[in-house]
């Protein structure tokens, strides 16, 4: 990796031993205890770590915006030399947004909404470097055309609200770097965009990181993004930076117990549930009132030695020969060389030999959209979920991949009847229940299919107990009395790998991954044939996703559920799946099994999602395909095929004008393309690893 | 992963059980604290009025004559009728706490069931139920509650109706957006997947999410119910005399306080807005707790 560090003289940024407490009513909470760091011009540090690590924390720290209730009580951080707490409000506001530029998670809180795009880039010239209105537009302009946005002329006098997401988040990039900045501080800045819109900005970041020698500091919960980015990583945990160092260097061999732990619970893409283990980290991160002493990870480290991790504060060490790689950890130099964890044996399931649990026939689901009295007519209707025929077998998971927007959600509403199908049939065991809403399915259906959904937080009712939740459903389900109910719910809890006590305690006191526990308890109480399992992952953090997963995967193993599987998360799906769908505005491009998906041929849209899938590994070689524009809304599909207005394969105008063909493999592979598919076949992989 | 490697401190946990933390964590507003105090004050004095009140409310005192002054014997002097001031306000509450209550809580059940339903189904429920509520809501408060209490005359039940038809529209506009916003939980649709019925999925998966602001509300409400059974009682289409109301002992002044004698209106009118105050300041109370969490 080059290093255009040492081009300007002392760093950018420095942290030294800097110690930030939140003020609040109980007292002084603190919660970086001191971070020391360095970041030259023009090189990047990528911050990563599970939610409540202090990454944000430390990102607002160094713009010295912590708001009323925080405070460095330790410890400078000195921007360009000169420390930001000491310094005066009014220099302070010359250097935010001029020098130092930040850009964070959701792109709409950034842009005022009232005022168009380009005006707000045109104040920063005019206030931070004096520039007069035409000469502020001009260096707008070229600027918009620097972060790749299309038309920049027609882009300057429209509204944040006329642009997709990606767009957005492109705008506030452009605008923090307009005034030249020497730092950019990055919080989560493609958290909420879709993969091939994330990884197109990513590698604007990059381009543009190269280009203006600005040092950057990217912040995530995802290491793939990191990787991506910039060429160091610093790790942290509960507060403290426990290892930092080239990016290289420390994937290859990570030195703290922490780092390797993130690394073992996070799928690769490209390895499997048959291939791999996920071994997720025990426990959960402390809140940072009761840290322990020593060592804040010695209570989930499996390498932990008590006599020397738990008495006081762990020095840094640097390893040896390294280009300044260092963890915060007694005995870095001891532990062994990392691999990664092969799968325990028996992980295996079986070839695809039994019944078809689920057959999806023709299913289609259409929204009628009124049209507004002005304009006359009666409406239209859009397609969200557009002929789709897929099987699931005994004990399989059918994973639902696609980008948002592109009808998988919609697709487990028509399956769980919460929204009748308009067209085809859904066959459960036999039993057609795609046109039947869920009041008017009789019991047997409803036990047959149960659903564990997105977010932990909405999922549990806040009012209700534990026990509430999973009796309730015995007893509707299963008819039981309230009596055997309990009992039961007490086996489930179990059966999750709850402690049974938990049956009395209420949603708020359970953490996400448990009340993620206790929804799958709750969707397994009626013993159900297939479970739909919607983002069941996304919301929770590595270390717990990973231990879901593997309880998805036992569950399923030892009950013989089928799962539909829905995720925009390629690595999770292609960790899980036996089978794999994926999805484009309403449609099946690809389908097949996870192997063949993953492998070419590939439909072109498949090919593009891998390509951008963030991939914890810097040895994995990756090829980089980048989409135009954003997905187009399912009231516009391309009468065609759907991707054709994306497609970088694309044939001609066929493409435009007729939908393509369903192409079948021997294997049952399916694609829906215009290119042969010996064509398809001869394009090379998308993910190769690097020859050691 | 074994169950114990799952810390149980997690769970935050609050010294009393059920609806008493909801006591509790009142105490963390002192804002909150002085509008209990105040309501709690006016609850004791209805609950001992027989033991509190130095007279009969209703006795005439010629003693000192009418529209005396306060005295040692008066301690809030008496009115045109030679009745003891204190006594009638100490019994007043009696009336006061009783129909506020009872009117806001028929208001919240009628509210509750047309908010829920119209939430809950939306399409052309909601457009009636919701029409019909504007319809009511459009007319000036004022003299709808005089037209209920003129065509029906004046009684305890009567006021009771006449506060459920002009404020349960209200409530069930409030109910109807909560309601409209947690019909999209997950919880909701995992109730609909065992099979629940919408009666049971309105009242105990919807209805006790929506208690935080509608227990604020509510308390406002009572507040504001109040000050209707005053005005109720200064327009003389409230509750029957000679039963001591808060608004009728203003307006039995009304003659004397031209001639000076402020002290017959200044008790009651201290008396209900105290009361008023008193729950205004609990729900503020209420509503700075339960945005902490």
């Amino acid at each position: 990796m080059t290093e255009p560090a040492a081009t300007a003289t002392g760093p950018v940024l420095e942290l030294d031993n800097a110690r930030i407490s939140y003020f609040t009513r109980a007292g002084e909470i603190n919660v970086i205890p001191g971070i020391s760091f360095k970041l030259g011009h023009g090189e990047s540090l990528g911050l990563v770590g599970e939610s409540g690590c202090g990454k944000s924390t430390v990102a607002f720290s160094i713009v010295n915006y912590l708001g009323g209730a925080g405070r460095l009580t330790g410890g400078r951080i000195l921007f360009e030399g000169r420390d930001t707490a000491r310094m005066p409000a009014e220099e302070l506001r010359s250097i935010r947004g001029g020098k130092l530029a930040m850009v964070y998670q959701d792109p709409m809180s950034s842009l005022n909404p009232v005022i168009p795009v380009g005006r707000q880039l045109m104040e920063v010239p005019i206030i931070h470097l004096g520039a007069s209105e035409e000469e502020a537009r001009e260096r707008a302009v070229r600027m918009l055309r620097e972060v790749n946005l299309p038309d920049p002329e027609s882009l300057f006098g429209r509204y944040p609200h006329q642009l997709s997401g990606g767009q957005q988040q492109r705008v506030v990039i452009a605008m923090a770097l307009m005034a030249e900045p020497s730092l950019l501080v990055m919080d989560e800045p493609t958290t909420g965009l879709d993969v091939t819109v994330e990884a197109a900005v990513l590698d604007l970041v990059r381009e543009l990181r190269r280009r203006h020698n600005t040092a950057i500091v990217f912040i995530s919960h995802n290491l793939g993004t990191v990787v991506r980015v910039c060429d160091r990583i610093g790790v942290m945990y509960a507060g403290e930076l426990v290892e930092e160092g080239p990016i290289g260097e420390v994937f290859r061999d990570p030195r703290h117990p922490y780092t390797r732990g993130l690394l073992e619970c996070i799928p690769l893409l490209g390895t499997d549930k048959h291939s791999t283990a996920l071994v997720p980290i025990p426990g959960q991160v402390p809140p940072a009132l009761y840290r322990p002493k020593g060592c804040v990870f010695a209570p989930r480290c499996g390498f932990v030695d008590q006599a020397r991790c738990t008495t006081e504060r762990i020095a840094t060490t640097y390893v040896a020969g390294s280009q300044g790689h260092r963890a915060q950890c007694v005995r870095s130099a001891e532990i062994p060389k990392w691999r990664r964890p092969a799968a325990a044996a028996g992980a295996a399931v079986g070839k695809r030999d039994k019944s078809d649990v689920l057959t999806i026939d023709r299913l289609r689901k259409t929204y009628r959209q009124s049209a507004s009295i002005f304009a006359g007519g009666g409406g239209y209707d859009v397609n969200a979920v557009n002929d789709i025929s897929m099987t699931a077998g005994r004990g399989m998971t059918l994973a639902i991949v696609g980008e948002s927007g592109c009808g998988k959600s919609t697709f487990a509403k028509v399956l769980t009847g919460l929204e009748p199908a308009t067209a085809g049939k859904v066959y459960l065991e036999g039993v057609d229940i795609g046109g039947v809403p869920v009041e008017r399915r009789d019991k047997r259906m409803k036990r047959m299919l149960q659903m564990v959904f997105q977010n932990p937080d909405s999922t549990l009712n806040p009012s209700h107990s534990v026990g509430f939740a999973i009796g309730r459903s015995l007893r509707r389900l299963k008819d039981m009395g309230r009596r055997e109910a309990r009992g039961r719910s007490r086996e489930l809890m179990e059966t999750v790998k709850l402690p049974a006590d938990f049956v009395d305690r209420k949603p708020r006191q359970l953490s996400g991954g448990q009340k993620q526990r206790v929804a799958i308890a709750r969707a397994l109480a009626g013993d159900p044939d297939l479970v739909i399992a919607d983002e069941p992952v996304s919301a929770l953090d590595v270390s717990v996703q990973a231990a879901i997963i593997n309880l998805l995967i036992e569950l399923q193993a030892s009950r013989q559920t089928t799962m539909v599987f829905i995720s925009h998360d390629l690595s999770v799906v292609r960790y899980l799946a036996d089978f794999v769908a994926v999805m484009y505005l309403g449609k099946i491009v690809e389908y097949g099994s996870a192997d063949d998906v993953f492998a070419p041929p590939y439909h072109p849209y498949t090919e593009a999602l891998l390509s951008a899938a963030p991939i914890p590994d810097p040895d994995m070689q990756q090829k980089r395909i980048v989409l135009e524009g954003a997905v187009p809304s399912v009231t516009n599909v391309p009468a065609g095929c759907p991707f054709s207005t994306r497609c970088p394969r694309k044939v001609g105008t066929i493409c435009e004008t007729t939908p393509p063909p369903e192409q079948l493999t021997d294997t049952g592979h399916r694609i829906a393309c215009h290119i042969p598919l010996a064509e398809l076949r001869a394009v090379e992989p998308v993910i190769t690893t690097a020859a050691e | 992963m074994s169950a114990n490697a799952i810390p149980r401190q997690t769970a935050r946990r609050a010294v009393w059980p059920g609806w008493l933390a909801g006591v509790q964590r009142l105490g963390e507003s002192p804002v909150g604290m002085v509008g209990a105090g105040l309501v709690l004050f006016w609850c004791l004095a209805a609950i001992f009025a027989p033991w509190l009140a130095p007279y009969d409310p209703n006795a005439n005192h010629f003693d000192v004559g009418p529209v005396a002054p306060p005295s040692a014997a008066y301690w809030l002097g008496t009115d045109d009728q030679g009745r003891d001031i204190l006594s009638r306000i100490i019994f007043g509450s009696r009336i006061v706490l009783t129909i506020a209550p009872l009117a806001t809580l028929c208001a919240y059940v009628v509210g509750c069931v047309i908010g829920l339903l119209a939430g809950y189904y939306r399409g052309w429920v909601d457009t009636v139920l919701m029409q019909v509520c504007n319809i009511i809501l459009s007319f000036p408060v004022l003299i709808l509650y005089v037209i209920i209490m003129v065509k029906f005359g004046p009684s305890a039940i009567n006021i009771i109706a006449a506060v459920t038809f002009v404020a349960s529209p209200q409530v069930a506009r409030l109910v109807r957006s909560q309601t409209l916003e947690l019909r999209e939980r997950e919880y909701v649709a995992a109730a609909k997947m065992r099979g629940e019925s919408a009666w049971y999925i309105m009242l105990i998966e919807i209805l006790p999410n929506a208690r935080g602001p509608l227990i604020v509300d509510a308390c406002l409400r009572t507040g504001y119910t109040a000050i209707t059974i005053g005005t109720l009682g200064f327009l003389g289409v409230g509750l029957r005399p000679p039963d001591p109301d808060w608004g009728g002992m203003i307006r039995d002044t009304y003659g004397f306080l031209l001639g000076g004698d402020v002290h017959m209106a200044l008790a009651p009118a201290f008396a209900l807005s105290s009361l008023v105050v008193g729950f205004s300041l609990l729900a503020d109370g209420l509503r700075e707790v339960s945005m902490r969490d």
